[in-house]
């Protein structure tokens, strides 16, 4: 598949600051590209990049096969729907999406078209005559992504547009993103910070820390097998559960203090070496329940209903982790159990570059 | 869309030799010169005055009649500044600005002190402690701010001969403090208002009254907003003509309408040097506030504007 | 128990109660009733109905204030909105040396209304002004002579009060500006809007409040006017450049002419009252509406 937007050695620099560092990105076209990371990691920066926004120090930036470095926002057929949507608040609706399409002298039969297409695809045929101080959270989004149509951007840039809004809004309106780029097809670069949006929405992550693509993968495999501690860290909640210890070549095992597991079921794509630390990552749903020769035993000391399932927190050698069980267990507090970890599905990360093994 | 050429970098108009590569290259638009060209220009003629003012005083008579108002002086004269300040006349008084700058401070330091002082209790009472019809008396208070002095003066003028302090000390700071009050109480009930309202029932659960509260919680917290007070009076207490004229008593005459007085002689030569030596001479608190406070100076301004 | 009730507030806002009530309220009861007599030196209670606002606008005098004041209100007005709202659009551009601009612009709103006249009666200077600089340059027709020109010098005083005046709106506006959400000028710019478009249609309909605000601070001092017109002209030449404001305290304070003086002050109150109603109104309703809404 063609690239649509193709981000080459981009540095940015705020005064001394590098924010983003020699990074390059190709977005297939048709792509929904969800950049994220915690704030301060450049994902936003990177986005205004993108759009002409800001001007980058070093590197290029193509759409749609197009060198657009130098080009003027205008100029780069992009779309952008901002988290606070930046509607003109003194305009109607109608008067919303044509604005730009008037100031820069489109006929207007032509107008009056674009608005007619993206109204109808939008569903805001009825809400032409309102001012954004009368719409919903939701519809004034649905105005902000008409803004984007009307200029027949090849390109949607999307900046946080979901995190004004509470969270039953939030999903709905995922949701009707997610069916308009079914529909459209058009490219789609997302930035948030919100893990579960990342998930759902993207046909791909770029998971960002200190301007630095961490791992960029389908939301599976990143999910699965996070190529380094920050990213196994950052996705997932419940968080990850993290050991730190040995690695013994000799019988191919992770010792704990007095804990040892055998990692015969792991797949290594480096083995380390004899005797170097190593961190141990599982996920709360990749420990089982069994009563076995291999299983430890635990008291719980911690219960968290979270509704679809629960929770328990229980520690090994002082360390609190927790276990995702069924909702339907009914263990009380102080009660003993009986675990193992699935190590296949475990991550382990050396403990020194902190990437995985 | 920088002031700066950087000649290592490619023109704009070779980009299809060049590919573009990273930043655009930075280069003066014409719109851009003409925004400079029209900045300065405003820049000059809000300088002007003050230009002209300074280098009037420092020439003599004789270059003022038959120089340029607008050229620096030839030959330096210090000759108006200590006219100004202790020798030029106000009518058959010639003792210069120098008493009118005494005056003025006994004037403006206690008048700040008192003003502030009540438009913080107001502000607190206001903010925390509303009772019914409160705001009436508020709302009419700041429809005070609104009302033309001359409509007040004399009734005003009145009251302060019934109670015996017009034209004293006493009868000016009382009436610098009834019309800085609206401003006054206006910005510190906003100020409190956005302050924590947690902070207050906190306060009042740990056992705290209205004057427990108000000193060691309120005022610790007050500092800023009391700072932009004290500007905003300072400067307008200095600079007020009107009520120095009227309520001060002949005594006690602030530096504003002794300046006007060693202008506007009837007889004898103008002395042009001198008399923008007095200007300066008076202007010199006012500036220097507004030169050192800054950012102060106009957070006091946007205070007062936003509407109660 | 409702004396009792927050009784430490009601005590604190005594004062404030007192004055409100006496001096705000009071002073223009008082003004009202002695505008209806003859006094003359001293306030005496000799009633004459509405005489002395007869008198007053069969005044020649007050004519020429009131016509001079409708001037400099819509000169000084509109000026200082311009000019303020100009100079923050400047400031607004990411230039170079913004504050050291800012400062300029805003330094004179520092000094006093005295000193302002003062300052530009010597610029304005006839003899030794702007208009003998322009002249030794070899500008021999330019013609500054509007402090003696009965016709011009209302328009001196609003040069001397915009000077003074724009750096305060300039403020307003500029704090209006960069109250204007990052993400509004993003998207105009992703939608290729000329700046000046985007100023006039999109950002001046957002900073109207600020706007209205400004407007409403100038107007209402535009009434009070003395002390810069009593400094730059003296109310001169002859009376051509007179307020309703000069008229009040010479009617006060040296004509000894005190029931003319009540009625004036009592016209130019009611003056401001008009600014000031429609104003609230506005803001009243409006924002009830914006709350409905």
């Amino acid at each position: 598949m063609e690239n649509s937007v193709e981000v080459k050695k981009l540095s940015f620099n705020y005064g001394k600051v590098e924010i983003l560092k020699n990074l390059d990105l190709n977005i297939k076209d048709g792509e929904f590209m969800v950049l994220l990371g915690p704030s301060g990691c450049g994902k936003t920066t990177l986005l205004n990049c993108i759009a002409g926004l800001l001007d980058l120090d070093e590197g290029q930036i193509w759409i749609e096969k197009d060198n657009v470095t130098w080009k003027q926002p205008k100029d780069r057929h992009i779309g952008m729907v901002f988290q606070s949507y930046a509607l003109y608040p003194s305009m109607t609706v109608e008067k919303n999406l044509s604005f730009g399409l008037r100031m820069t002298g489109v006929e207007k039969s032509k107008i009056k078209e674009k608005i007619n297409k993206a109204s109808e695809l939008l569903q805001i045929g009825g809400l032409l005559h309102r001012k954004p101080s009368q719409l919903s959270g939701g519809q004034r989004q649905r105005v902000a992504i008409g803004r984007a149509l009307v200029r027949d951007a090849k390109v949607f840039l999307f900046d946080e547009p979901l995190s004004n809004l509470d969270a039953k809004l939030r999903a709905e309106l995922r949701y009707e993103i997610k069916k308009l780029h079914r529909d459209l097809g058009n490219t789609m670069i997302y930035v948030t910070h919100d893990q579960i949006e990342a998930m759902t929405l993207a046909d791909r992550i770029a998971v960002m820390k200190n301007g630095v693509i961490q791992q960029l993968d389908s939301p599976k495999k990143i999910y699965n097998k996070p190529s380094s501690l920050f990213v196994a860290d950052f996705i997932g909640s419940p968080s990850m559960n993290f050991f730190s210890g040995t690695f013994l070549s000799e019988n191919n095992s992770f010792s704990l203090n007095k804990t040892t597991f055998i990692l015969n079921e792991y797949q290594f794509e480096n083995k380390p070496n004899d005797m170097s630390e190593i961190i141990f990552g599982i996920r709360p749903e990749d420990i089982r329940l069994k009563k076995s020769s291999e299983s430890l035993e635990f008291n719980i000391e911690l219960i968290e209903p979270m509704g679809a399932d629960t929770l328990i927190w229980l520690s090994l050698e002082n360390i609190p982790f927790s276990v995702r069980l069924d909702v339907s267990s009914e263990y009380k507090l102080g009660d003993v159990i009986n675990i193992e970890f699935d190590i296949k599905r475990a991550s382990i990360f050396d403990k020194k570059s902190e990437l995985r093994l | 869309m920088n002031f700066i050429i950087e000649a290592k970098r490619p023109k704009p108009n070779m980009s299809n030799i060049i590919e573009a590569n990273g930043p655009k290259p930075k280069h003066l638009t014409i719109g851009r010169i003409g925004l400079y060209c029209f900045i300065l220009m405003c820049a000059l003629f809000f300088l002007m005055p003050l230009y002209v003012m300074i280098i009037t005083s420092l020439k003599d008579m004789d270059e003022i009649r038959s120089g340029n108002l607008l050229y620096i002086p030839k030959i330096l004269s210090l000759y108006s500044w200590p006219k100004a300040w202790s020798e030029a006349c106000t009518g058959f008084v010639c003792e210069g600005l120098r008493p009118g700058l005494i005056n003025s401070l006994k004037i403006t330091i206690p008048s700040v002190i008192v003003s502030v002082s009540l438009g913080a209790l107001n502000g607190y009472a206001l903010a925390f402690w509303r009772f019914k019809g409160a705001y009436f008396f508020f709302g009419l208070c700041l429809f005070g701010a609104f009302i033309p002095y001359q409509v007040m003066v004399y009734p005003l003028l009145k009251i302060e001969s019934a109670i015996g302090i017009y034209s004293s000390l006493p009868g000016i700071i009382l009436v610098h403090t009834i019309f800085g009050m609206p401003i006054l109480t206006l910005i510190f009930r906003n100020f409190y208002a956005s302050l924590p309202i947690d902070l207050f029932k906190a306060a009042r659960i740990d056992g705290g009254n209205f004057l427990k509260i108000f000193f060691y919680v309120i005022i610790p917290m007050s500092t800023p907003i009391t700072i932009v007070a004290i500007i905003l009076q300072v400067t307008g207490i200095w600079n007020d003509f009107l009520l120095g004229l009227i309520f001060a008593g002949r005594d006690n005459q602030p530096m504003t309408v002794q300046l006007n007085n060693i202008v506007q002689v009837d007889f004898g030569v103008a002395e042009y040097n001198v008399d923008m030596a007095a200007t300066i001479l008076t202007s010199i608190v006012p500036l220097a506030v507004y030169f050192l406070s800054g950012r102060w100076f106009v957070r006091g301004i946007a205070a007062g504007a936003i509407k109660g | 128990m409702f004396f009792t009730k927050n009784l430490a507030s009601k005590i604190a806002l005594l004062p404030m109660i007192i004055i409100s009530l006496t001096v705000f309220v009071g002073c223009i009861i008082y003004s009202f009733v002695y505008s209806l007599t003859g006094s003359k030196l001293i306030p005496a209670f000799s009633y004459v109905g509405f005489k002395q606002y007869e008198r007053l606008f069969k005044s020649r005098k007050w004519d020429v204030a009131v016509e001079n004041i409708f001037i400099y209100g819509v000169v000084f007005t509109v000026g200082c909105l311009i000019i303020g709202f100009l100079l923050a659009v400047l400031i607004d551009q990411k230039i170079r040396g913004e504050s050291l601009f800012r400062t300029i612009f805003l330094y004179p709103y520092a000094m006093s209304f005295v000193v302002t006249g003062l300052v530009w009666k010597w610029v304005l200077n006839p003899t030794f002004g702007l208009e003998h600089s322009m002249h030794l340059w070899g500008f021999e027709w330019f013609q500054l002579d509007w402090l003696v020109n009965r016709e011009l010098a209302i328009y001196a005083v609003c040069i001397a009060a915009v000077w003074q005046g724009a750096g305060f709106v300039m403020v307003l506006m500029l704090a209006g500006l960069r109250g204007i959400d990052e993400d509004i000028w993003k998207s105009l710019s992703i939608e290729g809007v000329p700046k000046w478009k985007s100023y006039l249609f999109v950002i001046l309909p957002m900073i109207r409040p600020m706007v209205v605000t400004s407007l409403v601070l100038i107007a209402a001092g535009v009434v009070k006017v003395y002390d810069l017109i009593l400094a730059l002209t003296s109310g001169g030449p002859g009376y051509a450049t007179t307020t309703p404001a000069m008229y009040v305290m010479e009617n006060f304070f040296s004509r000894a002419n005190l029931g003319q003086a009540f009625a004036a002050s009592i016209i130019m109150f009611l003056s401001v009252v008009c600014i000031l109603a429609p104003w609230a109104f506005y803001e009243f309703y409006y924002r009830s509406k914006e709350a409905k809404a």
